[in-house]
């Protein structure tokens, strides 16, 4: 590694975008890891074009994170030159693929909350920040289609697809509830109308889930444990392998253009 | 790449309001949903469309080719079934 991570001033909205900005580029990278290896041509564009979407999404949020900090940092230095201890995305998109059912949960559980989160956010007093949520709000409203319209056919399809849907549900319950989690820096900017309180969509996430989990016969995990620590930069140990092969490139020759 | 669960399906966009829908393509899909998303993410991913078509692809009744000369030589000896042998008035502008 030659090239050395920036240091980021964290004001409330700069973290904030930050923290919006990673969610959005770590489940990117993840679905772009299926490019090529999914069970069908179909579905290996599908995931693909999901991909795009959120990492366009986070790139409009790292660029204005850098404007917001005003210390020449861009889009490209907030992605490629922070460490893993500065990045700020919820555990559950950094949890690995795993097989289809594993990949399709996880973005289930994620856009029930983002679709419901940029549609509220479209009313934010920051004018920046409700254009980013207009424009997420459609894509995310689509991945919510697409991932429920999987997860109802994966449960109510065989044994096996069941089997590995419940799996998944099991093992990705305890990061959902960090979708949720606000610490001091976001209150500030939710007590002046900047960001939304996440905590009203909580009814809508759950009856969003509720709702697809119980058509797909399968079961809402009654485990109600829940871990956090990504948004304040304590992560699995996935993260880090995610980033060594996400920045690798940066790192070795800064600045390389193709 | 098929599995045993997916059939085929035909593809119909119709870019603009006004055009008729055109066939694009086919996809694999398990179902009438699935197919709709899988059009989707594979033929309007650079603004092709304003509408999509899904069609069963065995529901589609296919001329065979073994009767292309039964079916289609007689006309290309009827050239008069053209209308280039008339004069259209200049006033009556694009036909």
């Amino acid at each position: 590694m030659a090239v050395a991570s920036i240091s980021v001033k964290e004001t409330p909205l700069v973290l904030y975008a930050l923290r919006r900005a990673d969610d959005a580029l770590i489940l990117g990278h993840r679905l772009s890891e299926w490019c090529g290896h999914a069970p069908m041509l179909e579905e290996d564009m599908a995931l693909a074009n999901m991909a795009l979407d959120l990492i366009g999404q986070s790139r409009e949020l790292y660029s204005y994170a850098g404007k917001v900090e005003d210390a020449g940092n861009d889009e490209d230095r907030l992605a490629y030159l922070r460490d893993v201890r500065q990045y700020r995305n919820v555990l559950l998109v950094e949890q690995p693929n795993g097989d289809f059912a594993h990949t399709i949960i996880r973005q289930f559980l994620y856009s029930a909350f983002a679709d419901l989160y940029w549609r509220e956010m479209m009313s934010s007093s920051d004018a920046t920040l409700a254009a980013i949520a207009a424009k997420s709000e459609k894509e995310t409203a689509y991945h919510l289609r697409h991932s429920s319209e999987w997860v109802i056919r994966l449960g109510d399809g065989t044994d096996e697809s069941n089997r590995r849907a419940q799996d998944a549900l099991e093992d990705l319950w305890a990061f959902t509830g960090e979708l949720f989690h606000v610490d001091d820096a976001e209150r500030s900017l939710i007590a002046e109308g900047v960001v939304i309180d996440p905590e009203r969509l909580r009814s809508a996430w759950t009856a969003t889930i509720n709702d697809v989990v119980q058509t797909a016969t399968l079961m809402v995990p009654a485990r109600d444990w829940m871990q956090k620590g990504g948004r304040s930069g304590n992560h699995s140990e996935h993260l880090g392998h995610l980033l060594s092969e996400l920045q690798s490139l940066q790192r070795s020759f800064p600045g390389a253009t193709w | 790449m098929s599995t045993p669960n997916s059939q085929l399906w035909e593809v119909f966009i119709r870019s603009r309001n006004g055009l008729a829908h055109k066939h694009v393509g086919s996809v694999h899909a398990a179902d009438a949903t699935l197919a709709m998303q899988a059009a989707r993410d594979i033929y309007t991913r650079r603004g092709e469309g304003l509408s999509i078509w899904i069609v069963p692809s065995n529901s589609i009744v296919a001329s065979d080719p073994a009767d292309k000369d039964m079916m289609f030589e007689p006309s290309l000896s009827k050239p008069y079934r053209h209308p280039t042998f008339y004069e259209v008035p200049d006033e009556v502008g694009h036909m």
